[in-house]
């Protein structure tokens, strides 16, 4: 090594630099670019889909739950549909989720991103599919472009949806403007609602009154700071509530304290 | 006919799979579903890119069984037997770059173009900086911008605007780099080099019929791994080898040919 002239030193540290330098850049391109596809919130998931960001970390992107699917409802993400290529999602207002009570697009999942156990019920301790129990989505009505809410009667989503009379009900109340009519007005059910999208396909107006959206956009979370104490079941979730008191100057002493003390007023 | 016997089983063997894996999506055959990420023979055989499931182990995903065994039955068919076949026999964008490669030399572009510097290592730098982008991202970052995956999903599933990605390689391969996609740029192709390093099918020279033509430098789309042509009798050892065959396709004199590893070397006696 010690015929090494400085100028080959110089050009040593010169090719690592480089190999940095253009590592880096490569980098920042290519993560820039990742982060961007990645972030579809509106996507909407086969039936078991694990949550958006375990499941486009867990999907390889093979496409046999697409070729399982015999409704071609599923289709995998082509480049110009700006969501995360290659992975599998749905369109219920072309195609909605059929509800297969085998459901051949989950078993044949290899890599877990489709989770069987999520749609899995136990009738006499044993497993049997439950299509029921899958989350794909969750319906919500646009008040002001549904018909039934301008008394008109269409229930169109009410009979198109699989679990009638559960997942969308019929809420009645009466038509103040004519007097001697009636609303209709459909009212979807979180808690029951799959998200196959049979009620968006259904709809009868331009473009559905009735949409899937992802549950994760969809809805609210209440915390910890309410519960429905006529509820034994809601109660228990204060079991693992955490035990944050907010204390703002005002709230630092106790009640009786604060106002005993003369001293800051 | 002799002087295309490997590339035209290749293109056999790179179509037939097509074929399957369009009529697994369009006619239901149950042969060979899914794509190159991930397939299945007849249902019970799982078949995984072991690249992809790197990657995907990588994100800290919880990884399928089906995915480990299809990885690793892949993993010891091309490091036991086939080296780095799957980028010449079963690679769709071979077909592409091959063609880009042949326009090249008819046109004699390689001739007239001053070659610019481009490392064969870039690669192994593209798969390492892969893995690291996959775990910071918590997504398997090159499957979201493989031309490969995007070219042969395209043709099972639909191609949208996965073209542009064949045309971006095709122009490269064409304009700018002689073999740029395949032989210095494409991570999965260094991944089976590294996997396919100690397989059994090699190429062997035989420098005692070589007349020293160099038809074989001329179409092997890596170079390098003929370092011994006219020098001394061994077998291809580089894991960049695509055990492509054009080379025993070429050669007049029958001086290479399909062999069992061969570790000895039997130099060329100089006089």
């Amino acid at each position: 090594m010690s015929t090494k002239t400085p100028n080959d030193r110089r050009r040593f540290l010169l090719s690592i630099a480089r190999g940095i330098g253009l590592s880096a850049m490569g980098a920042l391109v290519w993560s820039a670019y990742v982060g961007e596809v990645k972030a579809a919130p509106l996507v909407l998931r086969p039936p078991g889909a694990l949550d958006e960001a375990e499941f486009i970390k867990n999907c390889i992107k093979c496409g046999l739950c697409v070729e399982a699917c015999p409704y071609d409802t599923l289709i995998l993400a082509r480049p110009g549909d700006n969501l995360p290529i290659g992975t599998p999602f749905f369109n219920p207002r072309s195609v909605p989720c059929y509800m297969c009570t085998d459901i051949p697009c989950v078993p044949v999942c290899p890599s877990g991103a489709l989770s069987e156990s999520s749609v899995t019920s136990y009738v006499k301790s044993k497993a049997v599919l439950d299509i029921n129990r899958s989350r794909m989505g969750l319906a919500v009505v646009d008040e002001s472009s549904c018909i039934a809410m301008w008394g008109i009667q269409c229930d169109a989503c009410y009979r198109a949806c699989p679990l009638l009379g559960e997942a969308i009900t019929i809420e009645m109340s009466k038509n103040e403007r004519t007097g001697k009519h009636a609303f209709l007005k459909p009212v979807v059910h979180a808690n029951v609602c799959t998200g196959c999208g049979m009620c968006e396909h259904a709809c009868v107006t331009e473009i559905a009154a009735i949409h899937i959206l992802p549950r994760a956009l969809a809805m609210g979370k209440v915390g910890d700071h309410y519960i429905k104490g006529w509820d034994k079941a809601d109660e228990k979730r204060l079991e693992g509530a955490s035990i944050e008191v907010t204390k703002t100057k005002l709230s630092e002493k106790s009640a009786v304290d604060s106002l005993n003390d003369t001293g800051g007023l | 006919m002799k002087n295309y016997r490997y590339l035209i089983l290749r293109r056999l063997t790179q179509i037939t799979l097509l074929v399957l894996y369009i009529g697994a999506n369009a006619w239901g055959w149950k042969m060979l579903r899914g794509n190159l990420s991930t397939s299945s023979i007849l249902g019970v055989i799982p078949l995984s890119d072991p690249y992809a499931v790197l990657q995907i182990a990588v994100t800290g995903a919880s990884l399928g069984m089906d995915i480990l065994l299809g990885a690793l039955i892949v993993t010891l068919f091309y490091g036991v037997l086939g080296g780095r076949a799957f980028c010449s026999w079963v690679c769709p964008i071979n077909m592409i770059t091959d063609s880009a490669a042949w326009l090249r030399r008819k046109l004699k572009f390689s001739e007239v173009q001053k070659r610019f510097y481009m490392s064969r290592s870039l690669r192994y730098w593209i798969l390492g900086l892969s893995l690291i982008l996959s775990a910071v991202m918590g997504v398997a970052a090159f499957e979201l911008i493989s031309p490969i995956s995007m070219a042969h999903r395209g043709l099972i599933f639909g191609m949208g605007m996965g073209g542009g990605a064949l045309v971006v390689i095709f122009l490269f391969d064409l304009l700018v780099h002689e073999n740029g996609w395949c032989g210095y740029v494409c991570p999965l192709g260094a991944t089976y080099s590294l996997i396919g390093k100690f397989s059994l099918i090699r190429v062997f020279h035989d420098a005692e019929k070589c007349t020293d033509c160099r038809s074989c430098i001329t179409i092997c789309p890596e170079k390098e791994v003929l370092h011994m042509i006219n020098r001394s009798s061994e077998s291809v050892l580089m894991g960049e080898c695509t055990n492509c065959g054009r080379c025993v396709d070429v050669c007049q004199e029958d001086a290479l040919g399909f062999s069992i590893r061969s570790q000895l070397k039997q130099p060329k006696d100089e006089e």
